[in-house]
């Protein structure tokens, strides 16, 4: 999967590596903070800064880290930057803040970030690194936002607030589906998504891991 | 290098320039960012004054808005208005520990797991600040994880509810935060929270279930604790532990025979 230039390395995790729908790692923050387009953007933003300064910092000090302790210092960056980004927020754009509450915190737990920073950053050099967290971070915010227009759009008839589909509460014709706004419906999304990017990259179709077994015939009793 | 990486003098100074570092990151956002934060804050503490009275829309201008608004400073004890304090600036839960502002529960009842309640509380009037079109109350109370703050709107009569909203809380997200839903939110409009004209204790609830009748609304799914602590901190805040003194002037004053003597016996009601 190393590939070792800067375009691939911003690229990959697009749609050849990426880290939902390939890796599936982060589908918790995936399923909670899609129900609206603008809360997706915010939260794509925070993980790429997130995850870009993460690999940046913990490739800078890699050859310093101690291999009995790493996790606790890649996470230790990963907290500080999380609550940086926390507290940024909520002097900015408070109301986004107040929407996506615990997320912005559990992007510490987010595995993306965590296993870029293991996987990635603690064997490659800073510049590389941090691109490596810009793409990975893209990679997450794509499925967000694809996941995110589907639910706002059928969920609330909507896009980044603008209505396209007139409800019927407020006079109109669509009927909003109240499971678009659920956590579930993202789980579908996501599915979806897999099953395209599969089928345009067909070496990422894993082989099965067990057989199903044939039904048993039922027999007459005789 | 990996060995040495290893050795116990590296992996202290390690571990402690980092913590170093990152608590240096940490605070300084927090304490470069607190004044913005506060703004933020404050504008929010007075959109959600404004939107438990239904006057907010999004993208307003709060500021010029709110200047519809009069803060006044109730005696929770008299019901009276107070002008020992500058209700701009008065802030009932700042000092609701302050023991020469506030008073101890213990011993008595104290359904909202308060423990303390101060003695002087900010109410918000909507309109004339004479006769107000609606009258907003600071209430708070423990939830399932914390305390929970927030406001309710009643109309001048001092019985009908027009709404209720919670700027501060801990509950879960997708169960008892659902308090903040506006469709479980819009159940509250129109209604009563006394069910006869002399009562003095609240008769408003959120029931198990599906509420009926004027002074239930529907409870939340999966969130009973949380309901429990809304309707433990409406009983104790509208009873005349809380601003069932100060109700009492307005629900009175609003009998139209009455109407002109409605200042008069504002007075006789809170004394």
């Amino acid at each position: 999967m190393a590939d070792a230039s800067t375009k691939g390395v911003l690229t990959t995790p697009l749609f050849k590596n990426n880290p939902i729908a390939l890796q599936v790692l982060g589908i918790c923050s995936a399923l909670a903070v899609t129900t609206s387009m603008s809360v997706s953007l915010v939260m794509t933003l925070a993980v790429i800064f997130v995850c870009a300064f993460s690999n940046l910092f913990v490739s800078l000090i890699r050859h310093h880290i101690p291999s009995s302790i790493r996790i606790i210092v890649q996470m230790t960056i990963i907290a500080s930057l999380v609550i940086v980004v926390d507290q940024v927020l909520r002097a900015f754009a408070y109301e986004m803040s107040q929407q996506l509450s615990v997320f912005v915190g559990l992007i510490i737990t987010n595995c993306i970030i965590m296993g870029r920073a293991e996987g990635f950053a603690m064997q490659n050099g800073p510049k590389m690194s941090f691109i490596d967290g810009i793409g990975n971070g893209i990679g997450y915010g794509f499925i967000l936002m694809a996941v995110g227009f589907f639910r706002e759009l059928f969920g609330s008839g909507s896009v980044f607030g603008v209505t396209i589909l007139q409800p019927v509460q407020d006079g109109g014709w669509y009927v909003p589906n109240g499971l678009m706004l659920l956590p579930p419906s993202a789980f579908f999304i996501i599915g979806l998504i897999i099953w395209v990017i599969r089928s345009f990259y067909p070496e990422q179709i894993e082989e099965n891991e067990f057989q199903m077994k044939h039904n048993t015939e039922p027999k007459e009793a005789v | 290098m990996a060995q040495s990486n290893n050795s116990i003098k590296k992996i202290l100074t390690v571990a402690f320039a980092l913590c170093i570092v990152c608590s240096v990151v940490v605070s300084t956002a927090a304490v470069a960012l607190r004044p913005m934060q506060q703004l933020n804050q404050e504008l929010d503490r007075k959109a959600n004054v404004l939107r438990v009275a239904n006057l907010y829309e999004s993208g307003m201008d709060i500021e010029a808005a709110f200047g519809e608004i009069t803060p006044r400073v109730v005696n929770l004890e008299t019901g009276e208005y107070s002008d020992s304090h500058d209700a701009d600036t008065f802030d009932g839960f700042a000092v609701r520990r302050d023991p020469a502002q506030s008073r101890s529960l213990s011993g008595e009842p104290d359904p909202a797991g308060l423990s303390r309640v101060e003695q002087y509380a900010t109410v918000y009037l909507v309109g004339d600040s004479e006769d107000p079109e609606q009258i907003i109350l600071p209430i708070r109370g423990q939830g399932l994880w914390g305390l929970m703050r927030g406001f309710l709107a009643v109309e001048g009569d001092g019985n009908t509810i027009v709404g209720i909203t919670y700027f501060e809380h801990s509950e879960t997200p997708g169960l008892g935060a659902e308090v903040n839903n506006p469709r479980w939110q819009s159940q509250w409009e129109g209604k009563r929270i006394f069910d006869s004209e002399g009562a003095l204790n609240p008769a408003i609830r959120v029931a198990r279930g599906s509420g009926s009748g004027d002074h239930e609304v529907d409870g939340l799914s999966g969130a009973t604790l949380t309901a429990n602590g809304v309707t433990n901190m409406l009983q104790f805040w509208l009873s005349p532990e809380g601003f069932g003194e100060y109700l009492a002037g307005f629900r009175s004053s609003v009998d139209p025979e009455d109407a002109q003597d409605a200042d008069v016996e504002l007075e006789a009601e809170g004394a």
